[in-house]
């Protein structure tokens, strides 16, 4: 059973061309029976939504004539997630063998590395490493820059940057599958899930890992790469354990949802599992919340910034976000106010639903998840006394 | 007798082609700006604006038609699309033809606007801003010998209302409250021109 | 036959929730909530009128199809 993060040392930087290929073997080929082999194994999507790879793989292949575009995702603009820069700093092999065996599987003729325009060291690793591949592969890359805003990673903000210079989302149908780049069916994956299919192709099946990011009130935050199935308890316990006793734990990113410490720490990191219990796994973000920090002034300010990050293309998320985020301001500034929490309540029902991509949803589902396990944090929240500085 | 009321014809159904259109421009900027007042809703605005703009054709046919009919003038059909094609009074004439080509086009994008889309229909709409001065122009121009108290008046009227909406146009901004904020984030996300 | 707003370009006319007030209503802001589900065969002429009276064209109206599911 092999790992994403085998091989060197991580602080040793990029692993080679070289060192890869003797760690793991040549490329395979691809093709159809490796669409299969994605499909029977379930291999999720490691971007947020956990879409079925080989499913999306058969609906770009069905569409493809030849023309095919492939987009890897390296955008992370979740702002606590990391893994996806570990991945390119050290592994940066296994996301390119990835990459080149979705453009033969879909028959792609383009290959877009879409890489976040600050992750710099990033950007330099994945270049370095596009220098020691063939001719015939580097001559499929472009890389284009992703603005560093949160929508820029959303497929709909990549297709429309890599095709018409914006990185705004845009109205589906069409999604990005039918018609993306310059009309052509186009595969957007995550860099994680493609350096899951590197592994696929060579072992039959994946990993049975996937890379977390814990972040908050812990001593060693960073990534980790977990057993699919280890707790929360156990996440954080590798991340060196909780710095104070915590209130919560937010788990997915920004568009995630919130569970109560004592409730969190038996809880499987696992798409499946924590859906069912009406939770997600997301990009897998665990932010463990200390004690210490008040749970209503830190959900205001992740409203405040969502709300910011909206790209103004719709009324309902533009102005219905920064209604709900100075509502939660307020609360969190000046006290709760009844017609403040009912305001929130009709407000998340407006605006759900009623953008053209998913951002007010996720919005609206962070905070509901918020008021709904904190609910006496936000019915009697009173400002905090401000202490000389 | 009959030539004097085709005569008359011809002139009043021009000027009550020119108030029509007039009152068109002035309904289409009143739209841009929504403008909304209790018990007048937007559709009312924009539903004049659309009948009146068909009414003001009816109103052009018929003062081209009894025009071209007029044996004094010596029309023949072709200048009635075909500008500058006639022999009495050739520049101010093409004028109207001109205004009524630009004005029958807008109305037609307008019928077709699902098919053509949008954006293609808002660039034909433009065109009223040279369609309504050109009839203007072609109003006072083919009528100077003939040009009495009333017609003056009803032209600067015209002309005032629609001076006064361009400028209401002009200072209120844009109606749209993302426009400001859309086209800053944008900016910030846009990294090379759409192709 | 049922009703679909395009949000992007959308701009907040309101002419639709004039036009169609027993399925479209404005929100706080100006921008149209629609009623989910099928538009009843009597309303479906006002349905087309709200449609064309659209100043940018984001309103439509179409026949029920099975949806493809959008991937991630």
């Amino acid at each position: 059973m092999t790992r994403l993060l085998a091989g060197r040392d991580l602080a040793l930087g990029a692993e080679g061309l070289a060192e890869h290929l003797q760690r793991l073997g040549p490329l395979p080929a691809a093709g159809p029976s490796l669409t299969e082999a994605l499909v029977r194994s379930g291999l999720a999507g490691s971007g947020g939504a956990a879409y079925p790879t080989g499913l999306k793989w058969r609906s770009v292949a069905a569409e493809s004539n030849g023309t095919a575009v492939v987009i890897v995702n390296g955008a992370e603009g979740e702002p606590r997630s990391l893994k996806d820069r570990l991945l390119m700093t050290t592994r940066p092999h296994l996301i390119l063998d990835g990459a080149f065996l979705a453009a033969k599987a879909v028959r792609a003729k383009q290959v877009v590395l879409y890489i976040g325009e600050e992750h710099r060291a990033s950007q330099d690793s994945m270049a370095r490493a596009l220098a020691e591949r063939t001719g015939e592969e580097r001559r499929l890359v472009r890389t284009v820059s992703a603005p560093a805003r949160y929508v820029a990673g959303a497929s709909s903000a990549a297709v429309h940057l890599v095709d018409e210079g914006i990185a705004t989302p845009t109205t589906a149908p069409p999604s990005a599958h039918e018609r993306g780049v310059a009309g052509a069916p186009t595969l957007v994956q995550n860099v994680e899930t493609l350096a899951q299919v590197a592994l696929v192709a060579r072992n039959g099946s994946p990993t049975g890992t996937l890379l977390v990011t814990v972040a908050g009130g812990v001593f060693r935050p960073g990534v980790l790469e977990i057993q699919a199935q280890t707790t929360v308890a156990e996440a954080v316990e590798l991340a060196g354990g909780a710095s104070e006793p915590p209130h919560g734990v937010l788990l997915g990113g920004y568009f995630g949802t919130w569970v109560k410490a004592a409730n969190a720490w038996e809880l499987p990191l696992d798409h499946d599992a924590l859906r069912a219990r009406g939770l997600t796994l997301g990009c897998g973000v665990i932010g463990v919340l200390p004690g210490s920090r008040c749970v209503v002034c830190e959900v205001a300010g992740i409203m405040r910034y969502l709300a910011s990050e909206s790209s103004a293309q719709c009324g309902p998320c533009f102005f219905g976000l920064r209604a709900l985020a100075d509502a939660c301001t307020r609360i969190a500034e000046r006290g709760t106010d009844p017609a403040d929490l009912q305001r929130l309540q009709r407000w998340s029902a407006e605006v759900s639903g009623r953008g053209a991509c998913h951002h007010p949803d996720g919005a609206v589902m962070f905070l509901q998840s918020a008021l709904a396990t904190f609910p006496d944090d936000f019915a009697g929240h009173r400002p905090h006394l401000r202490r000389a500085a | 007798m009959n030539d004097t009321l085709l005569w008359y014809t011809t002139r009043g159904a021009g000027a009550v082609s020119l108030v029509l259109l007039t009152a068109v421009v002035v309904l289409g900027i009143l739209s841009a700006l929504r403008v909304k007042g209790a018990g007048w809703p937007r559709f009312l605005t924009t539903g004049l604006h659309r009948n009146l703009a068909l009414m003001t054709l009816v109103f052009l046919g018929l003062h081209i038609v009894t025009a071209v009919v007029d044996p004094f003038t010596h029309l023949g059909w072709l200048t009635a699309v075909v500008p500058f094609s006639s022999y009495y009074r050739t520049f101010w004439l093409g004028l109207g033809t001109i205004s009524f080509e630009l004005l029958l086009a807008i109305v037609m994008t307008s019928l077709a606007r699902g098919f053509i889309g949008h954006a293609a229909w808002r660039m034909v709409h433009w065109l009223t801003y040279a369609s309504w001065p050109v009839a203007v122009i072609h109003g006072i121009g083919t009528g100077t010998d003939t040009l009495s108290a009333w017609l003056l008046v009803l032209t600067v009227a015209c002309v005032a209302a629609v001076v006064a909406a361009i400028g209401f146009r002009v200072t209120a901004g844009s109606r749209d409250p993302l426009e400001e904020p859309r086209t800053t984030f944008q900016a910030a996300v846009q990294r090379r021109e759409p192709r | 036959m049922r009703l679909a707003v395009d949000r992007i370009k959308c701009d907040g006319h309101g002419q639709c929730a004039e036009l169609l007030p027993e399925l479209i209503r404005l929100d706080d802001w100006g921008y149209p909530i629609v009623a989910s589900g099928e538009v009843p065969n009597h309303l479906v002429p006002l349905a087309q009128r709200a449609v064309n009276g659209c100043p940018v064209l984001a309103l439509a109206l179409r026949r029920v199809e099975t949806q493809r599911r959008a991937t991630g």
